[in-house]
This record gives structure tokens, C-alpha cells and sequence, in this order.
């Protein structure tokens, strides 16, 4: 009987064939390689440019691989490149810019996580009218806050100061980051929080041996915001920093621009690339991660 | 105060004011040492902004009791717990643990171990971390930890899993060490909060015998929150029935069964419900009967606990098992014919469903009954069981 039945199989049985080359699949593939192939170039276009001497990239042919590779334009980038009457290179601005990104990013980081684990489990009163205000604080342009910080850093003697920059980063960076933190901590369970209070830890014992070990993808991607944020940053370096300490974008942007003597692309592109690159590698280290950080975040608000 | 979770600084604050108060607490102590109350909850209330969840609900449970709060979602017995716990700031009242007014103290303080539903377990330590983490916190040296944790374990056969992380664990595996973080903690009070509801049918079978079995061998005071009426009418010594905040009854299993005090109680208890009739009491010669349409119960030998009136409009309750089909039926005082509307075999018995006098009912039967649905039934029902309750609810 049930091998008749499987002998008279017909039509439609088993695992649904799928269609590797079809029409839409092609329209879909082609739209795709076509819009990744266009991004690229301007990636490209740099990268080959670097890499040749300064005859080669006069030829005009930007598209064309270099006929002589040359690590040059690199190294005179980080080493001697002129802004102005100094001629030290990039790497001055890389180490301000190491120097602005790692106390923001540790210090806001610290912050915010703290504030989203007590908005999250500590609700004071007022709580929810103290987290709306800082979300309102995410919404307000910049640019309006820009000469009033500029008066409370000279007042608090910060100002053109790696300290002042630092401050400014943490307090721009409270809203969004708080949001996350309070965001992932509202999906820990509730009764985790209160098992740990009859056990009879307090404030920071549960912040630190309970809620910490778990959070890690949530600081993975507080970490990615704040270093991508701060370190292309050019806004707030150039107006707080003071002149000796200006990070590596506005030290790019001073070498690029400069109206002197001769236009050297290949340097220029160096310089670039040079400063793009910690944000480049983080994307692409963490790139998996960060979506799904954002995504854990997101969930319940 | 609102219902809001308090803040670490308003904790402080009132420890402060608890420390201020030690004298009066000796007193206290002093005067509730000869009694065996466990745990007393007077006059306590509780709002979130301006629902009232508990209403000046009173408890008190002995030592050594198994006390189960139990009713439908939302009538505030899980409040009522995180009240006890100290979970939750109670906006009026007082609770006393053992004697001492706990009101202000923090959950540590209270000599409370409490398992939850979710199981709740630190998800980062593994389990051996899991059961000592308490321990630790209070300060506890080392061999001691060692020594508690141990017993705990022995006591839940859970020794072989300590070394595990919670999620290698299965789900009794995991209630199971929650149970045990309550056990290290060495308390007086357990609380649980629907402990066994995330487990499937099977396994809370078998975890709610070892609940019971837990509590003969440790005799410590339990208050077990839940809504499935088996595990009350299982484990408990006393169930409180609650419904809107207030407690509506507070029994042996037994009484709350065979003598609920009002008509919810009466018809939240059991499973199928009991059945409700409404009808009208009169008086007959010295007798008095139950009216309703065509059909009249005489009530012999009800006893009454109000004095009842004649015309008065009652409901009359019968449990489907004091309602008998076929050969059963016969002997019964009152038999009257109706048609099976609906047959539901449950394995041990099957259930008929029937209407009379516009109200529909429910029958137990044996399984082994061959009544189908459409078919012509004789019900018979057997009056001294049922239970007479006023157009108010209360039992009359």
C-alpha cells in the first residue's frame, strides 16, 4: 500500500527546487555590483594615487594603476607634511586625536552605562522627565550650542585644552549613549535585578558582577560610536583644542588646503587614507557586531 | 509615595530612620517572641499613582506554615510577595517577619530567600557562583560558603550540575538551583513567585511533589504564589483566595473547597467550575426550597449561616461531581430530564455539558459513560452538597 503510494508520486514532492539564474535574481545581482562598484571607486581612485610619485599622477590618468609603486607620499603624510609654518606631518594631530579619543570614549562610556542601568532599574523620581530631557538634548543642533560652551569652557579654564575637547565629547555623547545602555539594560530581565537584591548586593555590586558580564556586546558598540564619532570629529576639535592640539582631521584638512606652492595629490590621498583608516579597520573588524549590538538595543525601548 | 522603585539615596535615607527606630524594635521583638507568627501583615496598601493593587490586606502565617496566595492575574498576590520581599515600598501598613517590623528593611535584611518565575539565575556564574553569590555579599568566610552550598546542593541533587553555566541547564535543572540560592541563604521565609509556571506539565508534576517533600524536611515558613488551583489545593496548608487587592478567604484546602465563603471563591475554585443557578428561596410549610423555573431543590438540611428570607433571589452552586446521569441519578432527591449538549472526555472522567432552566451546567461522569451529544439525559442532584449564596455573593 505505501509503496504504491510512493510509485504514483508525482507532481511536486520533496525540497522545493530553487532558481539559481533567474531574471529578477540577474536584475537584483546586476543593481547590486553596479551600486558596490560605484562606492569603490572613489576608494580606489585614492588608494592608486597614493601610491604613485608626482610626474605620474600629473599624466592625468586617474583611473590607471601606478606604473611605479612608491611608498613616498605615505611616509612624507606622517612624517613632513607642512600645515602652515609647521612641517612634522599627520602623525602630530594622530597622537592629539589618540589623545582626545581614548579618556572620551573610557570616560563617556563609564558614564552613560551607569546612567542607563539606573534609569533602567533605579527609577528615581522624575526619572522619566530626567531621560526625556537628555533625549531632547540629542535632537539640538549643535551648532547652537557652540558659542555658550565656548564661554563655559573659558570660564571653567579649559578652554584650548585637550581637557576642554575631552568634556565637550563626553557631554555630547551622553544622550545617544545613555539611550543605548538604557535600552539593552530595560531587556534584562526584572527579576534578575531583584534576585540580586534579596541576595543583597547594592547599586554597584549589581552594576558590576550581575549586569557588566552581560553587556559586553552593548559596550562593544558604545565603543564603535564613540571612536568613529570622535575620531572624525572635525567641529568641535578645531574650535575647542586650542591650536597645538588640533586632532588629526583638522590637521588633514590644514595640509590639504594649503594654497602654497604645488598641489601634491598623492600626499594629499595619503593623508587621507591615513586618517580614515582607524574608523575604516573598525567597521571592518566590528562591522557584524555592531549590527547586532544596534539591533539588541533596538528591541524594546 | 508613589509606587516607583525607589532610589539607591531614598534606601539610605530610610535605613537611617529604621537604624533610629532599633529601641522600638526591641520592644517589639520582645513582645512577639511567645507568639509563633511568621510572618504578619497589617493593614498594608499599595498604589501605583492612583490604582489601589493591595487594600488593607491583612495575613497572618504561622511558623512552619505552606501558605499559597492564589487567584487570577492581576488581583495583586504577586504584589503582595515583592511587598513581603521588600521588593516594592508598601504606601501604607506594616509587615513583620519573625517578629520584627520589616517594614523598612532592605530584602537582605529580612531573612527572606525568594525564587521567581523566570528562574532569575545569574546567567554569567555558573551554578556553584550562582548559589554562593548571596553568601559572598554578606561576607561569609570561605568554609562556611563552601559548606552551605554543598547542603543546598546535596539537598536538590543538583551536586553534579555546579560546575555548569544556567544555560547548559534544562529548565527543572534551572528552578531547581534557583530554589537552591533561596536554600544557602539559611532563612526563615521562601518565597515563591509562580515558581513552577515555566515548566511543562510533566515536570511540574514532579516538581511540585519535591516542593512539598522540600517543605516537610526543612518546616520552614513558605509563601507560594501561583494561579494554577492544583498546586494550591496540593501544597498548601492555608489558601488565601484573592481578588482585587483583598483576600477572600483564607482556609485549609479543604474548606476553601467544600465551604467557600462567597461566590467568587466558590466558582474559581474547581475545575470544571461549580455550577450557578439563579433562582429564588421559599419558604414551605417549615421547609425551605430552591425555585427556579420548572425545578425545585428542597433544602432539608441546609444550614444556613445568615437568616434567610422567603422570596429572596439566591444562586444555588452545585459542583459537577454532585450532579449524576443514568443508574446514579435515580436515587438522588432531585431528577429531572435534559439534553447532553456537549461531551468532553478527560481521560479519568468525562464532562457533560447540559442545560437547565436557561443555565448551562456541567456533569462528571465516569469515563466509562457512553452518553453522546444530542442525547436524552436523566440529572440527578444531590442537595445536601449544594451551596446557597445571596444576589450579593455571600454565602447564605
Amino acid at each position: 500500500m505505501v509503496k504504491s503510494i510512493h510509485e504514483g508520486m508525482q507532481g511536486p514532492h520533496g525540497p522545493k527546487p530553487k532558481k539559481s539564474l533567474s531574471a529578477r535574481n540577474i536584475v537584483l545581482y546586476g543593481f547590486l555590483l553596479v551600486a558596490a562598484f560605484y562606492w569603490l571607486l572613489p576608494l580606489y581612485v585614492m588608494i592608486v594615487t597614493s601610491l604613485k610619485g608626482l610626474p605620474e599622477v600629473r599624466m592625468g590618468n586617474i583611473f590607471s594603476p601606478p606604473m611605479e609603486i612608491t611608498f613616498e607620499p605615505w611616509i612624507k603624510a606622517w612624517d613632513t607634511a607642512c600645515t602652515g609654518l609647521y612641517c612634522e606631518g599627520l602623525k602630530v594631530g594622530f597622537w592629539n586625536s589618540v589623545k582626545i579619543l581614548i579618556p572620551s570614549t573610557v570616560i563617556s562610556i563609564a558614564i552613560a552605562s551607569v546612567n542607563g542601568y539606573a534609569l533602567s532599574f533605579w527609577r528615581f523620581k522624575g526619572s522619566e522627565i530626567f531621560f526625556t530631557i537628555l533625549l531632547f538634548g540629542a535632537f539640538i543642533p549643535y551648532q547652537v550650542m557652540l558659542y555658550p560652551l565656548v564661554i563655559i569652557l573659558r570660564e571653567l579654564g579649559l578652554f584650548s585644552s585637550l581637557g576642554g575637547v575631552v568634556l565637550i565629547h563626553c557631554i555630547f555623547g551622553m544622550p545617544i549613549l545613555t539611550l543605548l545602555f538604557r535600552n539593552y539594560f530595560a531587556s534584562v530581565p526584572e527579576e534578575l535585578f531583584k534576585a540580586a537584591r534579596v541576595d543583597g548586593a547594592g547599586f554597584w555590586r549589581i552594576f558590576a558582577q550581575i549586569m557588566l558580564p552581560m553587556s559586553l556586546p552593548i559596550f562593544v558598540v558604545a565603543i564603535i560610536l564613540q571612536v568613529t564619532g570622535i575620531w572624525n570629529d572635525f567641529l568641535f576639535g578645531i574650535i575647542y583644542s586650542g591650536t597645538t592640539n588640533f586632532p588629526m582631521t583638522v590637521q588633514l584638512n590644514n595640509i590639504v588646503n594649503t594654497t602654497q606652492g604645488v598641489k601634491e595629490y598623492n600626499v594629499n590621498m595619503a593623508a587621507t587614507l591615513l586618517t580614515g583608516a582607524l574608523p575604516l579597520v573598525v567597521y571592518f573588524i566590528s562591522g557584524k557586531l555592531f549590527v547586532r549590538g544596534i539591533a539588541a538595543g533596538a528591541v524594546k525601548g | 509615595m508613589s509606587g516607583e522603585k525607589v532610589s539607591g539615596e531614598k534606601l539610605h535615607g530610610e535605613k537611617l530612620d529604621g537604624e533610629k527606630l532599633d529601641g522600638e524594635k526591641l520592644d517589639e521583638e520582645k513582645v512577639s517572641s511567645d507568639s509563633v507568627t511568621s510572618v504578619a501583615i497589617n493593614d498594608l496598601s499599595l498604589s501605583f499613582g492612583s490604582v489601589e493593587v493591595l487594600k488593607s490586606l491583612n495575613l497572618e502565617v504561622e511558623q512552619g506554615e505552606f501558605i499559597v496566595l492564589l487567584g487570577p492575574s492581576g488581583c495583586g498576590k504577586s504584589t503582595l510577595l515583592n511587598c513581603i520581599a521588600g521588593l516594592l515600598d508598601v504606601t501604607a501598613g506594616q509587615i513583620f517577619i519573625n517578629g520584627i517590623n520589616v517594614t523598612w528593611e532592605e530584602p537582605k535584611d529580612r531573612g527572606i530567600g525568594m525564587v521567581f518565575q523566570s528562574y532569575a539565575l545569574y546567567p554569567q556564574m555558573s551554578v556553584e557562583k550562582n548559589l554562593s553569590f548571596g553568601l559572598k555579599v554578606a561576607g561569609l568566610p570561605k568554609q562556611q560558603i563552601e559548606e552551605r552550598v554543598q547542603r543546598a546542593a546535596g539537598i536538590l541533587q543538583i551536586e553534579s550540575l555546579l560546575k555548569r553555566k544556567p544555560a547548559a541547564l534544562s529548565g527543572g535543572q534551572r528552578q531547581r538551583v534557583a530554589i537552591g540560592r533561596a536554600l544557602v541563604r539559611d532563612v526563615d521565609v521562601f518565597l515563591f513567585d509562580e515558581p513552577l509556571s515555566n515548566l511543562d506539565a510533566k515536570l511540574r508534576t514532579d516538581l511540585r511533589v519535591e516542593l512539598k517533600r522540600l517543605h516537610q524536611r526543612l518546616g520552614n515558613t513558605m509563601i507560594y504564589v501561583t494561579h494554577d488551583q492544583i498546586e494550591a489545593l496540593t501544597l498548601a496548608d492555608r489558601i488565601a483566595i484573592m481578588k482585587d487587592g483583598l483576600i477572600q478567604q483564607l482556609d485549609t484546602p479543604h474548606a476553601i473547597y467544600n465551604q467557600p465563603s462567597n461566590r467568587f471563591v466558590a466558582g474559581f475554585i474547581g475545575s470544571p467550575g461549580m455550577n450557578f443557578i439563579d433562582g429564588v428561596l421559599e419558604q414551605k410549610s417549615d421547609r425551605w426550597v430552591f425555585n427556579a423555573g420548572d425545578i425545585t431543590i428542597p433544602l432539608t438540611d441546609y444550614a444556613f449561616l445568615q437568616n434567610p428570607q422567603s422570596g429572596q433571589p439566591v444562586e444555588i452552586g452545585i459542583r459537577p461531581e454532585h450532579m449524576f446521569v443514568g443508574d446514579a441519578a435515580q436515587g438522588q432527591a432531585v431528577v429531572f430530564s435534559c439534553e447532553a449538549d456537549l461531551v468532553e472526555p478527560m481521560g479519568a472522567d468525562t464532562v457533560l455539558w447540559t442545560t437547565i432552566a436557561g443555565n448551562s451546567l456541567t456533569i462528571r461522569t465516569d469515563s466509562e459513560s457512553t452518553v453522546k451529544a444530542g442525547d436524552s439525559i436523566d440529572v440527578g442532584i444531590n442537595p445536601n452538597r449544594a451551596l446557597l449564596f445571596t444576589a450579593t455573593g455571600e454565602r447564605l
